[in-house]
C-alpha cells in the first residue's frame, strides 16, 4: 500500500521502499516530522525520517540518546506526548494509515496487531497483579477466548517465551521474577494476540549480557517462525549488527543511512556511521583504534542546518548547506542521506 | 555485622611471612599492591532468631600488581559491587584480610578508615557522574574537597593550582572548573568524576562501571583517557563493569565472579579465547558480535541460585551449568591453577 511517489518527498521514500523490495513491506514510514513544544522554542525531535519493515524481518533503529530513535517508534504506537506535534509525514501499517487512525481504532490494533516491548520490564508490568492474570487481560481485551479457556491459553502464552514452570509462574507477581523473567513475560504478553509487528524499545539495556543474549535469541526465533516483522530500537550496533537484517541509523532526529545489515557493517557510507562503529567496542577493538565523534549532538530547537551532523563532519562541503539534504543510493540495499558520502 | 571480626586495634604492618599463599600474582618478585585474603561480607537477612545470611562476597582471594589493570566481571547480584566497595574500605568485611602496600586494611574499621592517610590512595570512579556529583557544589569544590579533607590544604592558591592541574590532566578546559554539574555534558561530568579521583594521586583507582552512563561515542574519549592516565600516572586499575568488550580494552587480567565467588581469573587474552570455566563461557558466547552472526552459540538459562546460606558442599553454579555432574554437589571446586596465571573453580575445566 505504498502511495506513487511523485515529488522530493516521496521519490526518497521510494529510495528507501525499494532498497529491499521483495514484498510488500508490513510498515512504512514516510517522512515524518514531529516537534515538541517546550518551554524556549520547538524541539525538531524528528526531521523527514522514513523507513520500512518487511513482513518477518528485523529491523535495528541505532542511534545515540537523543536522536529520536525512541520518539519515532512510539510514534508508529501512536503513543505521542500531548507536547508533541506531527508536522508531516505517514505511517502505514498493513494498509492501514496509522496517523489518520483514531483513537478508538489505534486502540484496536495496539496490542493485537502491534505490539510494544519496553526498556524496564519491571517498571512495565502492574506491579500488584499477577504476570498470568496481566496476561489473561489481553487476551480479554483483543482476543476471541472463552473465559474458561483464558488460563489455558495465557499459560501457552508463557510456555511459548521458554519460562519454565509456566503453571506455576502464572500466580508469580513481577518481584518474584528476575529481570530477564519480566522482560519474558511481557514478550508473552506483547505476542499473546500474534501480532503482526512487535517494537521493542532497549528490550535488554539493564539486563545481564547472557539474559541479554537468550531474550534477543527468543525475539528472534519468534520473527521468524511467525513471520512477524521486529522493529529493535537499541544504542548497541553490536547488538543490531548481530541479529538485524537491516539497520538505520539516526543522529539529531535524522536517518541518515539504512542499509542491509552487513553492508552497512563493512562499507559505511555515511561519516556519521563510519565514526560510531569505530567507537563502539567489539571483541577485536584496541584503545588505539578506538575512536571518538568529535562535537556534540546539535541543539535541537532553533535553526538547524540542513544537515544535522554538518558541524561534527570532516569532510562537510558548501553543499552540504544547501536544502533539500537528499537521499543517495549506493546500491540496491543502501540508502544514504550525505552530499559526500564515502 | 558492623565490625570486623578479627579487627586489631590498629593498622599494621603484616610480616611477609605471615601471609598467605595467593592467587594469581603477576610477578612472583615483587608482592602486590593490594592483596585480598579469605575475604567474607554476609549480610543477615530475614527474622534475626533464624540466623539466615546471605553470602555477597564469599571467600574471594585476589591481588592486584602496582601498575596493573584489572577488570572484574560478573551479572547483576554477583558481589562485584560489594567486592569493590570493600576494597575501597567504604564498608567493612565480616571477615577476611585486605593487605594494602604491607598494611592491613582490614584493621581499621570503615568509619575510622575515612580520616586515614591510607584513604587517599585508594580512590573510587562511581557509575553515574550525573549521581555522584553534588549538584550544589562548582567543579571546582568537586575536585578540592578531598584535598581539603584528605590533606587539610586551606592554602588558596596551592588549591587553585592542584585542581586546575587535575582537570588539566583529565582534559577539562579550565573555563569549565566554575560551573555547576547541571551546566555540563555528560562526558565532562565523568571527566569531573575522574579528576576529584586522582587530584589525590592514589594508587589504586577502582573504577565501577565509569561509562556505562555514556553514549558510545563519549565512552570512547573515557576510555582512552582511562588507559592515557594508567599510562601516565601509574595507577593501579580495578575496573568493574558488566561490559566485557570494555574491560578487555584496558585490563591485563580480569576475574570473573559468580554469586560471591571468584571462579576464573585469567589474562584478558586467554580468557576471551580460551576460557575454562562453563559459566565463563557462557558470558564471553553472550556478547553480541556481528561476526559471528547466526552462529549458535552456549545459552545460559535460568538464574543463579539464592545467596543466602548456599550450600557449602555445592557448586555454586550447579544447576545452571551445562556440564555439573554428581561431584559437583558434594564437593564445591576450589579455585586452582590450570596454566600460568590462570586460575579457575571447576571440576572439569
Amino acid at each position: 500500500m505504498i502511495a506513487v511517489p511523485s515529488g522530493r518527498v516521496d521519490t526518497a521514500l521510494a529510495d528507501v521502499v525499494t532498497a529491499h523490495s521483495d514484498s510488500r513491506p508490513q510498515l512504512v514510514v514516510e517522512s515524518l516530522s514531529l516537534d515538541f513544544k517546550a518551554r524556549h522554542g520547538t524541539v525538531s525531535a524528528l526531521e523527514d525520517v522514513s523507513l520500512t519493515v518487511q513482513r518477518g524481518e528485523i529491523v535495528g533503529v541505532v542511534g545515540e540518546s537523543g536522536s529520536g530513535k525512541s520518539v519515532m517508534a512510539y510514534t508508529v504506537m501512536g503513543l505521542v506526548d500531548p507536547a508533541a506535534r506531527i508536522r508531516a509525514g505517514r505511517i502505514t501499517f498493513g494498509g492501514t494509515d496509522l496517523l489518520k487512525s483514531s483513537e478508538a481504532e489505534m486502540a484496536e490494533i495496539r496490542g493485537r496487531e502491534l505490539a510494544m516491548i519496553f526498556q524496564s520490564p519491571r517498571t512495565a508490568l502492574n506491579p500488584i497483579r499477577k504476570v498470568g492474570l496481566q496476561i489473561e487481560d489481553v487476551l480479554r481485551r483483543h482476543a476471541a477466548i472463552r473465559s474458561q479457556d483464558l488460563r489455558r491459553h495465557a499459560i501457552q502464552a508463557l510456555e511459548r517465551v521458554r519460562i519454565p514452570d509456566p503453571e506455576r509462574r502464572f500466580d508469580a507477581y513481577p518481584f518474584e521474577l528476575s529481570g530477564g523473567m519480566c522482560q519474558r513475560v511481557m514478550i508473552a504478553m506483547a505476542l499473546a494476540c500474534s501480532p503482526a509487528m512487535l517494537i521493542a524499545d532497549e528490550p535488554t539495556t539493564g539486563l545481564d549480557v547472557t539474559t541479554q543474549a537468550v531474550i534477543m535469541d527468543l525475539i528472534r526465533d519468534l520473527s521468524r517462525s511467525a513471520r512477524m516483522s521486529t522493529l529493535l530500537i537499541t544504542h548497541d550496533l553490536g547488538l543490531a549488527g548481530e541479529y538485524c537484517d537491516r539497520i538505520a541509523v539516526m543522529h539529531a532526529g535524522h536517518v541518515v543511512e539504512f542499509a542491509a545489515t552487513e553492508t552497512l557493517l563493512r562499507e559505511p557510507a555515511h561519516p556519521y556511521t563510519q565514526q560510531l562503529l569505530a567507537a563502539t567496542p567489539t571483541p577485536r577493538s584496541s584503545v588505539s583504534t578506538l575512536t571518538s565523534i568529535p562535537g556534540q549532538l546539535p541543539d535541537l530547537r532553533g535553526n538547524l542546518p540542513v544537515c544535522r551532523f554538518r558541524h561534527r563532519c570532516e569532510r562537510a562541503l558548501p553543499l552540504c548547506d544547501e536544502p533539500p539534504l537528499p537521499w543517495t543510493r549506493i546500491s540496491a540495499d543502501h540508502v544514504v542521506r550525505c552530499r559526500n558520502p564515502l | 555485622m558492623k565490625k570486623p571480626i578479627e579487627a586489631a586495634p590498629s593498622a599494621q604492618r603484616v610480616n611477609e611471612s605471615d601471609k598467605l599463599p595467593v592467587a594469581a600474582v603477576v610477578d612472583p618478585k615483587k608482592p602486590p599492591l593490594l592483596s585480598v585474603n579469605k575475604l567474607f561480607k554476609l549480610y543477615p537477612v530475614g527474622p534475626r532468631r533464624k540466623g539466615a545470611m546471605l553470602h555477597a562476597v564469599d571467600d574471594v582471594q585476589l591481588d592486584i600488581a602496582s601498575g596493573e589493570c584489572v577488570g572484574l566481571v560478573g551479572e547483576s547480584g554477583c558481589g562485584k559491587s560489594t567486592l569493590a566497595r570493600l576494597l575501597a574500605r567504604l564498608i567493612d568485611p565480616s571477615s577476611g584480610q585486605i593487605v594494602f602496600d604491607g598494611h592491613d586494611l582490614t584493621a581499621m574499621t570503615a568509619e575510622r578508615f575515612v580520616r586515614s592517610p591510607e584513604r587517599a590512595r585508594i580512590q573510587v570512579v562511581f557509575q553515574d557522574p550525573t549521581e555522584s556529583l553534588n549538584p550544589a557544589f562548582r567543579v571546582f569544590d568537586a575536585i578540592a574537597d578531598p584535598l581539603r579533607r584528605l590533606f587539610g590544604i586551606k592554602d588558596a592558591p596551592e588549591l587553585d593550582r592542584r585542581v586546575h592541574e587535575a582537570a588539566d590532566v583529565v582534559g577539562l578546559p579550565a573555563e569549565l572548573v566554575v560551573r555547576y554539574p547541571h551546566q555540563l555534558s555528560g562526558g565532562q561530568r565523568a571527566r569531573v568524576g575522574i579528576a576529584r579521583a586522582i587530584v589525590v594521586e592514589p594508587s589504586l583507582l577502582i573504577l565501577d562501571e565509569p561509562t556505562s552512563a555514556l553514549d558510545v561515542s563519549v565512552q570512547a574519549v573515557i576510555l582512552r583517557l582511562l588507559a592515557d592516565l594508567r599510562d601516565r600516572l601509574s595507577m593501579s586499575y580495578l575496573f568493574v563493569s558488566h561490559d566485557l568488550n570494555v574491560v578487555r580494552l584496558l585490563c591485563e587480567r580480569i576475574v570473573v565472579m559468580y554469586l560471591g565467588r571468584v571462579i576464573e581469573v585469567a589474562t584478558a587474552e586467554e580468557l576471551f579465547t580460551a576460557p575454562r570455566h562453563p559459566y565463563t563461557q557462557a558470558l564471553i558466547a553472550a556478547i553480541p558480535d556481528p561476526a559471528r552472526r547466526g552462529e549458535q552459540r552456549l545459552r545460559l538459562e535460568g538464574s543463579p541460585t539464592s545467596p543466602i546460606d548456599p550450600d557449602p558442599d555445592r557448586c555454586r553454579f550447579y544447576g545452571r551449568c551445562p556440564q555439573g555432574s554428581d561431584r559437583c554437589v558434594s564437593a564445591s571446586p576450589a579455585l586452582r591453577t590450570v596454566g600460568r596465571g590462570h586460575l579457575v573453580a571447576c571440576h572439569f575445566a
